[in-house]
């Protein structure tokens, strides 16, 4: 009995004795480092890339990767709120860059101000000045972005494409003129899937019909959602909706985009999260295996959202997290993370041969085209709306009334204080 | 006399930890939901350490129920009702049906009461994903006629538009009253044979005067909303209607196959000698006899139909408006839309709702008890 608590406590303080001095390394950070995202399955790999090169920084920290799965977040943002609210915040979390984090927890708050940390890495410069001013407020700014997706994109397979004879629409006019006679051969013209996509569809739908300049104004509160051109872009989307799956609602994203594959739909307008998905995990060569161009009438105009991090106020490990969020900053991590993920580098100076052809379009096109905020992801609006919003989809997707729908879009906007 | 005294501290101080978790817990807890729900407490500073809360009376109701933007919580609070009454249909007849047939003893009863009960095990997680696969367009139960030489169905179990028995939620008070009015009637005319003069005076009377009133003053009443907005009955919960049904059957199956087995051999019998068929056995002796197991399978259905989540989550997502469910729009409410206040009401609503399936159980089995003594 002696012997084996002697034995116990010989092992008790080795532990010890070898957990208190560890191995030299490159930084003396340690302990856990909790992240949390929503970037599972498909996306996962890029995600884990990023934490290599961490780990390879900061050897003694123990990563926890916590990842509530869920296209655009739909659940890993009700996981983080109880966790935020119970007072266990993550040590760093995803977030949507733009309202999406500023009209929920900035407002609340609880956010830590990361604008020594952007000067400190030279960040200011990095970041196109546009950018910055979008993922902050005058009182700071708020995340680190990660990537630069497209919303406005529309992708299809050029040999169908070919087969059918037919070329990529450049124009909504262009586009009902081929789709009568895909529907006719059987072929969907316009690929859906669930409830969130039809928003994404809309944001491009009214690109299309207000222009990117009115896109704005619709979001700085000068233009009504009720106003002849919101009643257009309702009606134009309800008339793109006849030519879409009717099982959509029963759909994830990537079946929907599985349905371009397979040749069952022609076109499927979704973010270029769809090149990721088509080149890793389809194994379809960009611009070969797959093409794009933006989706119709919207040539000229970017959509842009972006994945960012952020520090929470009491976060456990604070260290760990300003280091993480240097590492996603910086040009290694975001050249790394990018290429996998399908997604364009939110920085100036990102080393273009890294990327394949479509990241290569996509960075020309956002060097030169107007930026504009996605609703469908968080840039331009805050939670309320978005969530009320996702009820007048429906409302409209059932009643297929756009004199309503533009009318429910305007109350919802005063109510969430967009509109005046 | 000490004996006693001494014996009911002892209880007390037994009982005195669950009875504080519980006020603190429970009652405590709904109290403090109620109070949310008479507040403004939303919107973006909602989430802030000490947000501010003021009262606002009962406006959160008021839009609930005649808002312009709250339609969809009226859409799915007459879903809700069209979810409880078909669960129950559903459960308690399937379920019954089942436990007759294996209450005549057929071969492998064992294995079979095993087989039906086996669905309840499942999550209702886990019985959504299936019968969403179950019940994708081009496949699953679709597919079915086609093993028979038939043509594949093309109904969209989850994903159809299509409404049936639609109202006006204007016209919502003349319709509670006829409905009123005809389960008085119905009541009336069950009650007719045993006790004629009491059927008149409290059911059939009362119930043809009120209809009769509401068809000609109806127009007085006033109108629930400001503007026409129609509801019904969405043919897309039918999918989600057959899931609960199959996952809780085989549980009222088992319910009244204890019932049934705890029906003495004499009075099958008895009956038997009387002349009486099977049907007759069943339909006059044995199911009247369980009138307590229908009544606690219903009380536990519809409580069950109440708390309908995670079953419509996994099956129909949660944008999904034409499935929704009150209990969903309180969540998404709460913690997508920031909206606490609101949310809050949503639950008071719904607790309100379930109160009025659980107080009358709970109240006759304490009459019955106490009449026991």
């Amino acid at each position: 009995m002696k012997n084996s608590l002697a034995k116990l406590l010989f092992v008790v303080a080795a532990i010890a004795v070898f957990g208190a001095f560890p191995v030299q390394a490159a930084s003396n950070l340690s302990g856990d480092l909790e992240i949390f995202s929503w970037w599972a399955g498909d996306e996962g790999p890029a995600l884990e890339a990023l934490i290599d090169i961490y780990k390879k920084e900061n050897p003694n920290v123990k990563v926890i990767n916590a990842t509530v799965t869920g296209g655009s977040g739909v659940n890993a943002k009700s996981v983080l709120k109880t966790r935020m609210l119970g007072g266990n915040p993550p040590d760093s979390f995803q977030v949507h860059a733009g309202q999406e984090l500023i009209g929920t927890w900035v407002k609340a708050d609880r956010m830590e101000d990361l604008t020594p940390i952007f000067k400190a890495n030279g960040w200011m410069e990095a970041f196109p000045k546009g950018l910055i001013k979008l993922i902050g407020t005058d009182k700071g700014i708020w995340s680190v972005p990660v990537n630069i997706h497209r919303s406005n994109v529309m992708w299809f397979i050029p040999a169908n494409l070919k087969k059918w004879g037919i070329e990529a629409p450049r124009t909504w006019g262009e586009f009902f003129a081929v789709a009568d006679g895909l529907k006719a051969k059987g072929i969907v013209p316009l690929a859906l899937a669930q409830n969130w996509t039809a928003n994404h569809l809309w944001e491009s739908v009214a690109l299309a019909s207000l222009g990117a300049d009115k896109w704005d104004a619709l979001w700085a509160g000068d233009l009504a959602f009720d106003s002849p051109e919101g009643v257009k872009v309702w009606e134009l989307f309800g008339k793109v909706l006849k030519y879409t799956n009717t099982d959509a609602p029963s759909l994830s994203w990537q079946q929907a985009t599985d349905m371009v594959v397979d040749g069952r739909a022609a076109f499927n307008i979704m973010g270029d999260w769809a090149a990721g998905y088509m080149n890793t995990t389809k194994k379809l060569a960009p611009g070969t295996g797959f093409g794009w161009s933006a989706s119709p009438d919207t040539t000229g105009a970017f959509m842009f959202l972006a994945d960012s991090f952020c520090l929470p106020k009491g976060a456990p490990h604070r260290d760990n997290a300003v280091a993480w969020l240097e590492v996603l900053g910086s040009r290694e991590g975001s050249d790394t993370f990018n290429p996998i993920k399908g997604s364009i580098s939110a920085r100036l100076d990102s080393d273009l041969s890294k990327y394949n052809a479509y990241g290569q379009s996509a960075a020309t096109d956002f060097g030169k085209d107007h930026i504009v905020g996605s609703l469908a992801h968080g840039v331009t609006a805050n939670e309320g709306f978005m969530n009320d919003f996702a009820s007048v989809m429906e409302m409209f997707l059932k009643s297929k009334n756009a004199q309503a729908a533009a009318k429910a879009a305007q109350q919802i906007a005063v109510k969430n204080g967009i509109a005046k | 006399m000490r004996e006693v005294s001494r014996d009911r501290i002892k209880a007390f101080i037994t009982l005195l930890p669950s009875v504080v978790l519980i006020g603190v817990f429970v009652y405590g807890f709904i109290g403090n939901t109620v109070w949310i729900s008479m507040t403004d407490w939303r919107g973006g500073a909602a989430l802030s350490e000490n947000p501010v809360k003021n009262f606002i009376g009962m406006q959160n109701y008021v839009e609930l129920f005649s808002g312009f933007l709250d339609g969809r919580f009226r859409q799915d609070l007459v879903n809700a009702v069209y979810y409880s009454v078909l669960l129950l249909v559903g459960a308690v007849g399937i379920g019954m049906f089942i436990a007759i047939l294996l209450d005549r003893k057929p071969r492998g009863e064992d294995f079979l009461r095993t087989v039906f009960l086996y669905p309840m095990s499942l999550s209702f997680i886990v019985t959504g994903t299936i019968w969403r696969w179950l019940l994708a367009p081009q496949g699953g139960v679709n597919l079915l006629p086609t093993y028979l030489g038939g043509k594949a169905l093309d109904f969209q179990w989850l994903s159809s538009m299509k409404t049936v028995l639609l109202f006006d939620w204007q016209n919502l008070f003349p319709i509670l009253l006829y409905l009123a009015a005809f389960v008085l009637i119905l009541l009336g005319l069950g009650k007719l044979r045993r006790d004629p003069s009491r059927a008149f005076k409290h059911y059939l009377v009362p119930g043809v005067v009120l209809g009769a009133v509401v068809w000609l003053f109806g127009d007085l009443l006033p109108r629930a909303l400001f503007m026409e907005e129609e509801h019904g009955f969405n043919l897309a919960t039918l999918g989600i209607i057959l899931a609960t049904i199959w996952q809780y059957s085989g549980y009222t199956m088992a319910l009244y196959l204890a019932g049934f087995n705890g029906i003495s051999q004499d009075l099958m019998d008895a009956a038997r000698l009387d002349g009486a068929s099977d049907f007759d056995y069943y339909m006059h002796v044995a199911i009247p006899m369980l009138k307590p197991i229908t009544i606690s399978a219903v009380i536990i259905l519809s409580h069950i139909s109440l708390k309908m989540f995670d079953l419509i989550f996994a099956m129909t997502g949660p944008d999904n408006a034409a499935t929704g469910h009150p209990a969903l729009d309180m969540y998404l409410t709460t913690f997508r839309a920031n909206d606490f206040a609101k949310g809050a009401a949503i639950a008071i609503v719904l607790f309100l709702v379930a109160g009025t399936f659980i107080i009358p159980y709970l109240v006759t089995s304490y009459r019955q008890r106490r009449n026991a003594r």
